[in-house]
């Protein structure tokens, strides 16, 4: 169904004159994902079309918050977190597609340039502190988003038809944090970047979700109570239920 | 069936959680023990971070005490004068939790004293009950056992303000219950536990107060001290994940409610054998987490300010 929408929106770019001048046009078949109470991660199709040839690299970048990343060491048995750094604007989600073999699309050079790619992210510590104990702690903290599947690289996932065509499916975890995405779609010929676009995704709670998250971040207090109000009834109308067993 | 849970942002199986609260609830009904020293550690097994584990707990809690206090006051088993003075200590011991909690997070060391907290109470919980049932168990072998002194009077029966508790038949210093309060207060904010397992024995040993009334109490004032808990960590820490306490509550009532049914079917020492072992076993497992080396060393949370 996806597909099907996907080639007929394709159609209908390749066709329309205007677009016609454009080397690069890309879109996604959603721009808003909703995550409900039964939320167990979701797919997007990102799709387009190049002109001329070349290859494509895409980004998908979730929030950026502020992270702590600590490490653990012994002290007197048991192991605790001794040290920490916090770094700034650190994106929750991070996953790079590319039609060929990413060396081949982007050298390390030009994805330098235009921090494209988990290990070229200008991520920088909160507060100054020695260059070679902050790139330590960078490393530690990718290769930990890496781990947790939030970080991730997928070379060849774009699948690129006759030339000119492209398709991948973005898949998003359950574990995914909920704010603005921004995708980037990049079209290269050896390895330069000769068209860009920039994509928005939305994804955010909805429903009963949503309320208690908004609740909770608006006023803890009023949350506070209702949430003990909740258990409160719930409690009294268990003690009425079960009264003449 | 998935659901999101939005506080804690983790997807689980709802029938994991009501299983859980079933489990625990099975648990308190046949020992008359709230069984929140099982289900904050059994919910960070599952996978809910520790502070949201915690604060959730305390949240479930209310509910289930609250069903509970009710059952008592039926039966007139409540002491609410004394409940209200440990409520009184609680509401300053909370406080005293929560900050320390929200201090703790902020050093990055809440998982590890969250941890260590539930090692060391599970522990002497465990052996505690280990060493007491299976001394009774012995001791219903030889029948001649010597009945104990009720309680017996020392220093702190000397201390000021004493005040007049008619239902508990006691005329005793107000710091007493208060200090109780306090104490729970700080288990409840940083552990997520109403502590009745060390309230009961104190209410009994240190207090005096009859058995009768004891359980009852207890659970009155943990409707309280949970609650106020629940809504400090709400207003400074925002880990209270409701929809985790709600689902946890409902198989929690559940079990209470068959657990308390089955109870009479099995000798008493032998149940609390087996608890003590299901507790050290937990406190262990705990134990083995803190002291051996981690697979990563690394661990990634969002910055608190």
């Amino acid at each position: 169904m996806i597909r099907l929408y996907s080639l007929l929106v394709l159609l209908a770019l390749l066709f329309n004159v205007p677009a016609r001048a454009q080397a690069l046009v890309a879109d996604l078949t959603e721009h808003e994902v909703a995550i409900t109470t039964g939320f167990t991660g979701t797919r997007v199709s990102l799709f387009g079309a190049i002109e001329g040839g070349g290859d494509i690299v895409a980004t998908v970048k979730g929030p950026a918050r502020d992270t702590v990343i600590r490490r653990k060491s012994r002290v007197g048995g048991v192991w605790l977190n001794t040290h920490s750094v916090a770094f700034k604007a650190v994106p929750g989600y991070y996953r790079l597609f590319s039609s060929t073999a990413l060396d081949q699309a982007m050298p390390s050079a030009a994805r330098r340039v235009e921090g494209i790619g988990a290990d070229m992210l200008p991520l920088a510590p909160a507060e100054p502190m020695d260059p070679g104990e902050a790139d330590q702690f960078r490393t530690a903290l990718i290769e930990n988003l890496v781990k947790t599947g939030l970080f991730h690289t997928s070379p060849g996932a774009i699948t690129l038809v006759d030339g000119r065509l492209f398709e991948a499916t973005l898949d998003f975890p359950a574990t995914i944090p909920t704010g603005q995405y921004d995708i980037e779609v990049l079209l290269l010929r050896q390895g330069q970047v000769v068209a860009r676009q920039s994509l928005p995704l939305i994804i955010a709670p909805s429903g009963l979700d949503a309320d208690i998250k908004d609740f909770a971040g608006l006023s803890g207090t009023l949350y506070g109570i209702v949430a003990v109000l909740a258990a409160a009834m719930a409690g009294w109308f268990a003690s009425f239920l079960f009264r003449n067993a | 069936m998935d659901v999101y849970l939005p506080i804690a942002e983790v997807t689980q199986d709802v029938y994991v959680l009501l299983g859980l609260g079933f489990a625990v609830g099975l648990l308190s009904g046949m020992f008359g023990v709230g069984g929140g020293f099982l289900l904050t550690p059994l919910l960070m097994f599952v996978g809910i971070p520790e502070p949201i584990a915690v604060a959730s707990a305390t949240n479930q809690l209310v509910g289930s005490s609250v069903t509970g206090v009710i059952g008592h006051t039926r039966r007139g088993n409540v002491d609410f004068k004394i409940g209200t003075v440990i409520v009184a200590g609680g509401a300053a011991g909370s406080l005293t939790g929560v900050l320390l909690f929200g201090y703790l997070r902020r050093q990055g060391q809440i998982d590890l004293i969250i941890s260590m907290g539930y090692v060391i109470l599970l522990g002497t919980l465990g052996t505690l009950m280990l060493t007491e049932s299976v001394g009774a168990i012995l001791r219903a072998r030889d029948a001649d056992a010597q009945p104990r002194r009720l309680h017996a009077h020392s220093w702190f029966h000397r201390l000021p303000f004493k005040m007049r508790f008619r239902r508990s038949k006691l005329y005793i210093s107000a710091l007493l219950p208060l200090g109780i309060g306090y104490g729970l207060g700080i288990l409840s904010g940083l552990l997520g536990i109403s502590g009745g397992f060390l309230a009961v024995p104190a209410m009994i040993y240190l207090l005096g107060m009859p058995a009768s009334v004891v359980l009852g109490t207890s659970l009155f004032q943990t409707v309280f001290i949970a609650a106020l808990s629940t809504i400090l960590q709400a207003m400074t820490n925002q880990t209270v994940d409701a929809m985790l306490a709600l689902l946890v509550l409902l198989g929690g009532v559940i079990g209470v409610h068959y657990g308390s049914r089955a109870a009479p079917r099995f000798k008493s020492e032998y149940l609390r054998v087996g608890l003590a072992l299901l507790i050290l076993g937990v406190g262990i497992k705990l134990l083995y987490d803190v002291t051996v080396e981690p697979t990563n060393l690394f661990s990634i949370a969002p910055r608190v300010q």
